[in-house]
């Protein structure tokens, strides 16, 4: 099941957003969506998702334009972990994730429900919650619920749009490491991540968007160079090597003393 | 095609973790005690009015009909008859009514996502007035008495369908645009319906605003045959897209991405609140608030599971307008007060206090 971009450009309200994006993800891949705001990252995202149509160029899964896919059968292939979780009802937490199973309603799947939802709950460290109002819960163990839908529709890919923003650091690693491990199970994983030492350690492969356009493309060690980061971020980074891992460091702004606009206490 | 994850789950999720089980034993009791309620509630109806008739004589009476010979049969000479020809009707409208308003207000607050929303934001009832008030004003006689009700859901139909219609851009119908041009609809709707009032001369227009207010007074059998069969289509078709219209609560984009078509999904359903509404206002006029205020309290009861939400609605629905009509021809000696003032009393402040409550979150809108 690959997803494939070909020469794929987007508009949004008639202001170009991608340039020219090409671009394959395949199953066993992790591929990290990194770039400074407004680079088109989500964008991306939802033309991978099918929601966004290009406006050139084409999005193939296994083959077939994503247009051409049915709503049902597209809802197997592939899962969606949006920025913002939303509810407009009081549903409990176990009955959020248990609407991932939704594509699988009437097949002979259906009788894996029960099972598929313990475990992704488990998986995510949300099994506790279950009961709880999803409307009740922090952001973090809103989007732990949300991507404990995401793996409950067990989709050969897997489409994440920012999953550890809301984060703390141990649930950050804990969603990245079941990120990591879908990736290993076969599945075709693309998640939008703002943090880039975090985007080194996990991905397989990262994606550096600017402008709409892909600048970069490949393993964490060709991409997360300082002149590549400095340029598109226009920001200068240090990259660290600290114990076979990546750090990229952003230089820190120091502002030249007496200048500042806030009166100083004391 | 299948992912990988199942084979592993099935082999390393063992029974030790229990999910939290369905709302089960809440729902089942809530359907008893509206069920019982159902059932007493007949009964004492039918006893009550200017000829009265004990339960028991009642009970006889509906015995007799089915062909059991148990209890009394009603004493009065004229009992049998009020029973079957005035009071039975007018208690099966009243149920019929009743559920085709809640089962429209839960869906209508399923696709749009929204507890506040009612089957009149899409223009049902105001174009089932309109179209009610041209029959009368310009004494339209095409299917005898059956002309009035036949154009108000006719009206009613049409006009949600005009209003989803106008709303869509590019294959997609935003909510909120929705509702904006339900407000257009309505508010032309309203401005004919001001119009034929002008029209019309003094009775037409006396005809004209006790149609509004809303009453079941005078139902005969053959209305019921004809409203029934209609409401059950839409009950059925409810029920059928309960399990879809909870994944709508994602917001429709999640919901495309769960594999929802939710375009397709929101057509069905607004034409199953059109068709459930225009059938009840077509013959009892307009009843406001039922539709917003019961599956708000099943809601609050039994959480927002459509699967329970919706039959619950439509039982709890026919309960609540049993009761009110019961009160509407009984509260006043030989006078038959309006049912749409009734629930309208009621439900005006409770609509108040729902958007007191729901201002917290977002405005009152979310």
């Amino acid at each position: 099941m690959t997803l494939r971009l070909t020469n794929v450009s987007a508009s949004l309200g008639g202001h170009q957003i991608l340039h020219d994006v090409s671009l394959e993800v395949v199953p066993g891949q992790l591929v990290a969506l990194v770039g400074p705001n407004g680079a088109g990252k989500t964008t991306l995202l939802s033309v991978m998702s099918g929601d966004v149509v290009p406006s050139s160029g084409e999005a193939t899964l296994d083959g077939v334009p994503l247009p051409r896919w049915k709503i049902a059968a597209l809802a197997r292939q592939r899962a969606v972990l949006p920025q913002e979780q939303r509810l407009a009802f009081g549903f409990r937490a176990v009955d959020v994730v248990r609407m991932g199973r939704a594509p699988w309603a009437r097949r002979s799947e259906e009788d894996l429900d029960d099972v598929v939802v313990a475990e992704a709950m488990q998986r995510t460290d949300v099994i506790d919650l279950a009961e709880r109002s999803f409307p009740t819960l922090s952001g973090g163990e809103k989007a732990r619920t949300s991507f404990a839908r995401v793996l409950a529709q067990q989709t050969p890919v897997v489409l994440l749009d920012e999953p550890t923003a809301a984060l703390d650091i141990r649930h950050q690693e804990q969603v990245l490491s079941e990120a990591r491990r879908l990736a290993a199970d076969g599945h075709a994983v693309v998640a939008v991540l703002h943090d880039l030492t975090v985007a080194a350690a996990h991905a397989d492969r990262i994606c550096v968007l600017a402008g709409g356009r892909l600048r970069a493309d490949g393993p964490p060690r060709e991409v997360m160079r300082p002149d590549v980061l400095g340029e598109v971020y226009g920001h200068p980074v240090d990259v660290i090597d600290h114990e076979g891992r990546i750090v990229v460091l952003p230089h820190r702004i120091d502002h030249p003393e007496e200048s500042s606009c806030a009166p100083a206490l004391s | 095609m299948t992912a990988t994850l199942p084979d592993r789950a099935s082999a390393t999720a063992d029974a030790t973790v229990a999910l939290p089980r369905h709302r089960g034993a809440r729902a089942t009791a809530l359907f008893v005690v509206l069920g019982v309620a159902l059932v007493f509630l007949t009964i004492y109806a039918a006893g009550r009015g200017q000829l009265a008739i004990p339960a028991s004589e009642v009970w006889g009476s509906i015995m007799h009909r089915i062909g059991l010979d148990r209890g009394t049969m009603p004493t009065h000479p004229q009992g049998d008859n009020t029973l079957w020809q005035v009071r039975f009707p007018r208690i099966a409208m009243a149920v019929v009514v009743g559920a085709a308003l809640s089962t429209a207000g839960a869906l209508m607050q399923g696709i749009f996502g929204n507890p506040l929303a009612e089957p009149g934001v899409v223009g049902v009832s105001t174009g089932a007035a309109f179209a009610a008030a041209v029959v009368i004003v310009f004494e339209i006689n095409v299917i005898g008495t059956w002309t009035t009700a036949a154009f108000a859901f006719v009206g009613g139909l049409v006009t949600t369908l005009v209003v989803y219609a106008l709303s869509r851009a590019d294959g997609r119908t935003e909510v909120v645009t929705l509702v904006l041009t339900g407000i257009a609809v309505n508010a032309v709707a309203a401005a004919g319906l001001a119009l034929m009032i002008f029209l019309g001369d003094t009775q037409a227009r006396e005809q004209i605003v006790f149609w509004q207010l809303g009453s079941l007074n005078g139902t005969r059998w053959e209305h019921v045959g004809v409203v029934t069969p209609l409401v059950a289509v839409g009950l059925v078709g409810a029920m059928l897209m309960a399990r879809r219209l909870d994944v709508l609560a994602l917001g429709d984009r999640a919901a495309r991405h769960v594999g929802i078509d939710v375009e397709r999904l929101r057509l069905v359903a607004i034409v199953l609140v059109a068709l459930l509404t225009a059938a009840a206002v077509s013959f009892a006029g307009i009843i406001a608030f039922v539709g917003l205020v019961v599956p708000h309290l099943i809601r609050m009861l039994v959480g927002p599971g459509h699967r329970v939400l919706v039959p619950a609605s439509a039982l709890a629905g026919a309960v609540l307008l049993l009761g009110a009509d019961l009160i509407a021809r009984t509260a006043v000696a030989y006078a038959d007060l309006p049912i749409g003032m009734l629930t309208s009393l009621v439900g005006g402040p409770f609509f108040f206090w729902l958007l007191r409550r729901t201002r917290k979150t977002a405005g009152g809108w979310a």
